[in-house]
């Protein structure tokens, strides 16, 4: 141990501890001047604000810590619709990015370099204030399909009334897990005998069968409840029955999914194209078919680069859900940060939580993908 | 063989599938086309379904009739390795030609023929087309926020003047050259400061920190004679001796009644607003957020386990966060930090927690270009007997920020983008300028001009900006 390495790490960690200190002996005394005592004893007392959209039963007489349980998973809820369209989205226009015809390939690429170089917030501000007030007011709507109903005041849809929900639910957790056996057998079978299972096949099938099966001898029955039109006074209308997706929901999960489409199209792209070219040519060269050469040679290298990137852009769509606040879509930090700060006061026990569940989700992701990209990094001898 | 056989066309009868595909795909075109130009319904004789779908079979057939490898007619060929190489790509492309020519006439109506350019008021704007005097009358507060409109030429010469300043390095001959890079980190940034003080924002003269630019000219000066073994220590002790020495012992009195000199009215920055806003954000985020990921991304690489455990967590922090929750912090939580009377601008609150932010971002991109530098560059350095600042500043970073500039670039749009979320604070540049116009009773209704306007006005600086980007890549690509 010499002076010059325990120099500087002593400066460092002096300054960090002087900052710190400096920090909390200035946060005590101004807490101690306004009366405020530190603690987290808040988040049991009665709110009494109401949110408009909530998955689980809230309202003013719920406590604190029962508000951010509402908007955790509002936030949650956005997140995971963005993540599947911003996927399905991103897949085609990344594959149509490499398409061999022209005008395809221009117009993925013109969707990609219009919606990336726009910010997110003017997206989801378009959506909201402009796309979507254009809409028709609920009387005046058209059904589409006759049971859907676009109007100003959100999307309404038909919903499933369920008996035995939770029969159901474990009929499809246990065709997943019935699909992770039938393909490990799959695979020792082709290591062991080099002969092939039709894995997706039995995988849909098992997806069918088990749930139908729920139906038949389990007892499950759903019904739809279609959404009907009701008066609520002279001029307003509004539509009773079925699910209301608000209009808050809905801009604030097209601008995510078509933002981060862009994002991830650019991570398939670079993916497939970064699997070298004489790969496929050895493939194709011992008799694969082009299925074959896609399905075995392409897209297991594909997808190695294309997965951890694509998991940071899941990452970036969860936490830039948190922009709800800009159009009061309840989301974490709308009802936490927001409004129950404003109610407390309690500045710094609220932004920490917040900042803390935040963290929290990303870190986990993270150490998550760590530990997946170390399992499928090619294991050089 | 002269028999037609419009199955399988090929080359023999060529002329014959020719003129029939081309004849019949124009036809389709012409159909849409006048179906959504003039309103014209062709096919208006035949049942619903299939007149709507008609041109799409007429072009299908058509594009089949012209698919004829080799024809030995180069044009044809283009069009066939590029449109139409089978049957699901030419359809592909006709839904596209269709969709293109579908949405012309309603965008084209919208955006020119039926909009509104002059006039100053919502009365002007009568037609079913965009209301483009709206964006004329506000056009000043987009640009300029709620600045007086008297003072602007302020920001208008120190905008002027910084843009040509930052234009030196191009002009700069070979003799200049090295210090470019001095030039750019060191001057370029205090000159900017300097512009926006004294301009923009119409400080007093003499502030505060005009006792360190004094001490630290004075130090430059004498540390010229100063042998360079010691010059390091000088360096880090003399200029804030000279500046305390000034400041507390020798010109007091004089200096603050100097002080209170102003020359320009004081602009608050909550008058601040619209597009200069948001450059005069991204770019102080741009300056302070490079040189703070730079030295995180080394600290994060260091041997000293402290230096290196203090650099994780400040980058994973900051990176595990949503940018407005630290927006959210820098507004709400940080002045709880500070003593009762002090007091730190909203501006700069939210300049430091943006740098700070993205300087994680910028630390994690760095990494990666330290990362991927082979380890023979650092032992080769390291034998020639360079020390650890030395082997960094002239052999490894370098190469490592080289190969990094696309993801730097990116890190950089996305704080252009970021800009807009400072509402958070109350800051409104040009997104909450909008937002504050599209709520004005006199404007109401008229969101959408706002958002097109806003989102080209974006589109310009981002695009212009990544295309740089891929030209410096381009630039500086040396083979490996």
């Amino acid at each position: 141990m010499n002076f010059k390495k325990i120099f500087p790490q002593l400066l460092t960690l002096v300054v960090v501890i002087l900052v710190f200190g400096f920090f909390s002996y200035n946060a005590q005394v101004n807490m101690e001047n306004r009366g405020i005592t530190f603690g987290y004893g808040f988040l049991s007392q009665e709110s009494s604000f109401d949110v408009q959209f909530s998955l689980i039963e809230y309202d003013g007489s719920h406590s604190y810590f029962r508000a951010y349980l509402v908007g955790l998973l509002n936030t949650i809820l956005v997140s995971v619709i963005g993540i599947v369209f911003a996927t399905i989205i991103g897949v085609v226009v990344g594959i149509a990015r490499l398409s061999s015809n022209y005008l395809i390939e221009r117009t993925a690429a013109i969707y990609v370099e219009f919606f990336r170089n726009i910010p997110l917030l003017l997206q989801i501000f378009f959506w909201y204030f402009a796309a979507l007030r254009a809409l028709p007011l609920p009387e005046k709507a058209e059904p589409m399909f006759g049971v859907f109903f676009l109007t100003i005041k959100g999307f309404f849809i038909p919903a499933f009334i369920w008996n035995n929900l939770d029969i159901f639910i474990y009929s499809v957790i246990a065709a997943i897990i019935a699909i992770f056996f039938v393909r490990a057998y799959a695979k020792k079978k082709q290591e062991n005998q080099g002969a092939q299972t039709p894995v997706l096949l039995i995988s849909i099938g098992l997806l069918i069968i088990l749930p139908l099966l729920s139906f038949l001898l389990g007892g499950v029955d759903a019904s739809i409840e279609i959404p009907v039109i009701e008066q609520l006074s002279k001029t307003s209308f509004t539509y009773k029955g079925g699910l209301k997706l608000p209009p808050e929901l809905i801009s604030l999960a097209l601008a995510l999914s078509l933002y981060t489409a862009t994002f991830i199209a650019e991570c398939v792209r670079a993916g497939v194209q970064g699997v070298s070219k004489g790969q496929k040519e050895a493939a194709a060269s011992i008799g694969l078919t082009p299925n074959q050469v896609l399905k075995l040679v392409v897209m297991p290298q594909a997808l190695r680069i294309i997965i951890p990137p694509t998991t940071n852009q899941y990452l970036n769509l969860t936490k830039n859900s948190s922009l709800a606040a800009a159009i009061a879509y309840p989301d974490l930090v709308l009802v936490f940060a927001g409004t129950a700060l404003m109610q407390t006061g309690r500045a710094i026990e609220i932004v920490s939580i917040t900042m803390l569940t935040y963290l929290t989700l990303s870190i986990t992701i993270s150490i998550f993908m760590n530990w997946y990209n170390k399992k499928i990094a090619i294991k050089e001898k | 063989m002269n028999k037609l056989n419009f199955l399988s066309p090929d080359k023999n009868n060529l002329y014959a599938y020719l003129y029939s595909g081309i004849s019949l795909f124009s036809l389709s075109i012409l159909i849409v086309f006048l179906n959504s130009f003039f309103s014209l319904d062709l096919t208006s004789f035949l049942p619903g379904s299939i007149s709507y779908f008609l041109p799409l079979i007429i072009g299908f057939i058509g594009l089949h009739l012209i698919r004829i490898e080799y024809s030995g007619i180069k044009f044809l060929d283009i069009v066939n390795k590029n449109i139409n190489t089978n049957k699901f790509n030419a359809l592909l492309s006709l839904l596209i030609i269709f969709a293109v020519i579908k949405s012309l006439p309603p965008l084209l109506s919208w955006f020119i023929i039926d909009a509104n350019f002059a006039g100053d008021s919502k009365d002007a704007c009568s037609g079913s087309g965009a209301c483009w005097a709206y964006i004329k009358t506000w056009f000043n507060r987009f640009m300029y926020g709620m600045y007086p409109n008297a003072e602007q030429w302020r920001i208008n010469l120190s905008f002027i003047a910084l843009a040509f300043l930052g234009g030196v390095g191009f002009f700069a001959t070979e003799k200049f050259k090295k210090y470019l890079t001095l030039y750019y980190v060191v001057v370029y940034p205090v000159i900017a400061f300097l512009f926006i003080f004294f301009f923009i924002s119409g400080g007093p003269i003499f502030f505060d920190f005009s006792y360190g630019i004094i001490a630290a000219v004075i130090s430059i000066i004498i540390g010229f004679f100063i042998p360079s073994k010691f010059k390091m220590y000088y360096f880090l002790i003399i200029p804030i001796t000279i500046y305390i020495l000034l400041k507390y012992v020798f010109f007091y009195e004089e200096l603050i009644e100097l002080g209170k000199i102003q020359a320009f009215e004081w602009v608050e920055t909550g008058a601040w607003g619209g597009l200069s806003l948001t450059f005069i954000v991204s770019f102080f985020c741009l300056i302070f957020c490079f040189p703070v990921g730079l030295f995180l991304s080394l600290g994060r690489r260091s041997d000293l386990p402290i230096i290196k455990y203090i650099s994780i967590g400040f980058i994973e922090f900051w990176r595990g966060v949503p940018l407005i929750t630290v927006l959210f912090m820098s507004s709400v939580m940080f002045p709880m930090f500070l003593p009762e009377d002090m007091f730190i601008d909203k501006l700069v609150r939210v300049i430091i927690a943006i740098s700070l932010f993205e300087a994680a971002y910028v630390a994690e991109v760095i990494r990666g270009g330290l990362q991927a530098l082979p380890r023979g560059q650092y032992d080769a350095a390291k034998s020639l007997g360079m020390g650890y600042w030395k082997m960094h500043i002239f052999v490894i970073l370098p190469q490592a920020l080289k190969l990094v500039i696309p993801g730097i670039a990116n890190t950089f749009l996305a704080l252009v983008k970021d800009t807009p979320l400072i509402f958070v604070v109350g800051l409104l540049e040009i997104v909450g300028m909008l937002n504050l116009a599209k709520t004005n009773p006199e404007w109401l209704g008229f969101a959408m001009e706002g958002y097109v306007f806003a989102s080209i006005v974006f589109f310009i600086i981002c695009y212009a900006m990544s295309k740089y980007s891929y030209n410096l890549e381009q630039k500086y690509k040396t083979e490996r």
